[in-house]
């Protein structure tokens, strides 16, 4: 790996080259081999690798919640009970991942980099579009792997802050990425969570109710879905749920959590479909 | 046919480092100096745009004088850098001294290999847990490095600026005094000529402030540098919190007031600036 580190010389030159604000560009010119896409597969097989499942996200008045189970799956084994699937991309924004766990991570950890590289050298934040474009850009150069079997979907989720609202893009295994309104979600217990989200959204909810909804929309997945991992109450796992408004991103911390998710298993108690 | 004249090595070397030199000269300066909370940059720079300081990473940022053209290519060299090595390793893992080593090898090369050396004079500058452990680098046009201890003042007045930072610069010094003390030393006239005083709008401020969690870099502005400037206000040091306005998070102006209800409702009022 040539990280021209060292005594050895000189920056490289694709570390002096202007133009370009993108860190995915400049490693790809200097060490593609860190990319997540920069790598061979042998052509005809299929490996088994971690997935990540059910990732949720709603707007409100104000802004927009992702949330995520924290259940991570191999064929018909738990691979992982406590893994985190939504992460924090920029200060205004959020990306949850579904699909080969692994890839996905490492796409984000990318995605990320390339945020934070482009705010250090433009000196200004890119815009939720550009963001969205970004990671689209990331996932397009994945298809080669993702027809291999190791496919990453990620859903963004970002404030606008020229419109002073709450954003939400899907994506496809290709790259295609679409701007979903109100209330998306992706992964195994999706059809099950955007069932529960289309009865329970409410437009003008504040971030509390956004919460509960999406709470309960990863339990209605989790009731359903085998892969997708329902809260623990025994060993306290809770899923994992991000804020993002116009003062930034905040994850709701464990005990907010707690709160939703007792509130929610006590109602269902003798009503386990949430008839309302 | 006309016969190159031989020229020797030491002249070839001092010829550059005296056009270097001169070039660097000619600019505005730059103070870098420690205080108790974290590392600060004051410049003389009227522009709101083109910076002379910025964020290299977490806890490191860069000040440089001379070429705007050149320091701003080395900015950009030494942010890809830091990604770098923060996306292949981790993110504790990106220390100024790599850094500082790596300018110094790039500085160096061009300084003998290139047809004109860079006239850039620029600091490296990591904040630690403490104090003792902040680093400060000085890196010249040749490619020298200087480890230095609590100070650093380059360009244009840089060394009349570094005899009044010895005199009166301590450790452990709070930050509303220590921006003081670089403005008044930055507006001195080295010739004995009556001194400027500079404006909050004369001048581009930042810090590395220690107590931060992650990106540690702020500039400051507007209402909180005048604050931090002025000797009558009990401004000290920086507020905790970022401004609550919404946008980029990267400059400090003291307007921290809560945007409304944190628990949702409406959209915050627009920024009245």
């Amino acid at each position: 790996m040539n990280l021209g580190f060292g005594g050895a010389g000189r920056l490289p030159a694709a570390f002096m080259t202007t133009g370009s604000s993108s860190f995915t560009e400049f490693i790809s010119a200097h060490s593609p081999e860190l990319l997540p896409s920069g790598r061979a597969l042998p052509v005809g097989h299929t490996i088994e690798a971690p997935h990540g499942t059910t990732i949720v996200a709603l707007t409100y008045q104000g802004g927009v919640v992702m949330a995520g189970d924290r259940r991570a799956t191999m064929g018909n084994l738990i691979a992982n009970r406590d893994m985190d699937k939504v992460f924090a991309a920029d200060e205004y924004s959020a990306v949850g991942i579904a699909g080969t766990a692994g890839l996905a991570i490492e796409v984000v950890k990318l995605f990320q980099v390339e945020l934070e590289h482009y705010e250090k050298i433009e000196g200004t934040l890119l815009s939720v579009e550009g963001k969205a474009n970004r990671l689209a850009s990331m996932i397009r150069a994945n298809l080669a792997m993702a027809m291999q079997g190791l496919s990453v979907v990620p859903m963004f989720a970002g404030f606008d802050l020229d419109a002073m609202a709450g954003r939400i893009f899907s994506y496809d295994v290709t790259g295609g990425c679409y701007e979903e309104h109100d209330h998306h979600s992706v992964g195994s217990g999706s059809l099950f969570a955007r069932g529960a989200m289309k009865k329970l959204w409410r437009p003008g909810m504040d971030s509390a109710a956004a919460t509960r909804v999406a709470v309960e929309a990863l339990y209605d997945a989790a009731d359903d879905d085998s892969a997708t991992g329902g809260p623990d109450l025994g060993r306290r796992i809770w899923p994992t749920l991000a804020v993002v408004d116009a003062s930034g991103l905040r994850f709701l911390d464990d005990d907010a959590l707690a709160a939703v998710v007792e509130l929610i298993v006590a109602d269902r108690r003798g009503n386990p479909g949430g008839a309302r | 046919m006309t016969m190159p004249f031989y020229v020797s090595p030491e002249q070839l070397m001092k010829d550059r480092a005296d056009f270097a030199r001169k070039g660097i000269a000619r600019g505005r300066s730059v103070v870098v100096l420690g205080y108790d909370r974290g590392i600060a940059f004051v410049a003389d720079n009227p522009s709101r745009a083109l910076h002379k300081v910025s964020e290299i990473y977490d806890r490191i940022a860069f000040a440089a004088v001379g070429k705007y053209n050149e320091f701003e290519n080395l900015r950009v060299a030494g942010v890809r850098y830091a990604d770098l090595r923060g996306y292949s390793y981790d993110r504790r893992d990106v220390t100024a001294r790599g850094l500082a080593n790596a300018y110094a090898q790039t500085l160096g090369t061009v300084f003998t290999q290139e047809s004109k050396p860079y006239e850039v004079e620029i600091v490296v500058a990591q904040v630690g847990e403490t104090a003792d452990e902040d680093q400060i680098y000085r890196l010249t046009y040749d490619g020298s490095v200087a480890d230095e201890q609590g100070f650093i003042a380059m360009g244009g007045t840089g060394e009349h600026i570094t005899t009044g930072l010895k005199e009166r610069w301590r450790p452990g010094m709070n930050l509303g005094d220590a921006l003081a003390l670089a403005v008044e030393l930055l507006g001195q006239d080295p010739s004995g000529g009556p001194s400027r005083a500079l404006t909050v709008n004369q001048i581009e401020v930042a810090v590395l402030d220690r107590a931060r969690p992650r990106r540690t870099f702020r500039r400051l502005a507007g209402p909180l540098l005048d604050a931090l400037l002025s000797s009558e206000n009990p401004t000290k040091d920086v507020p905790a919190d970022d401004d609550a306005a919404p946008g980029r998070h990267d400059t400090l102006t003291g307007d921290t007031a809560p945007s409304g209800d944190s628990a949702g409702g409406g959209p915050p009022e627009p920024d009245p600036s």
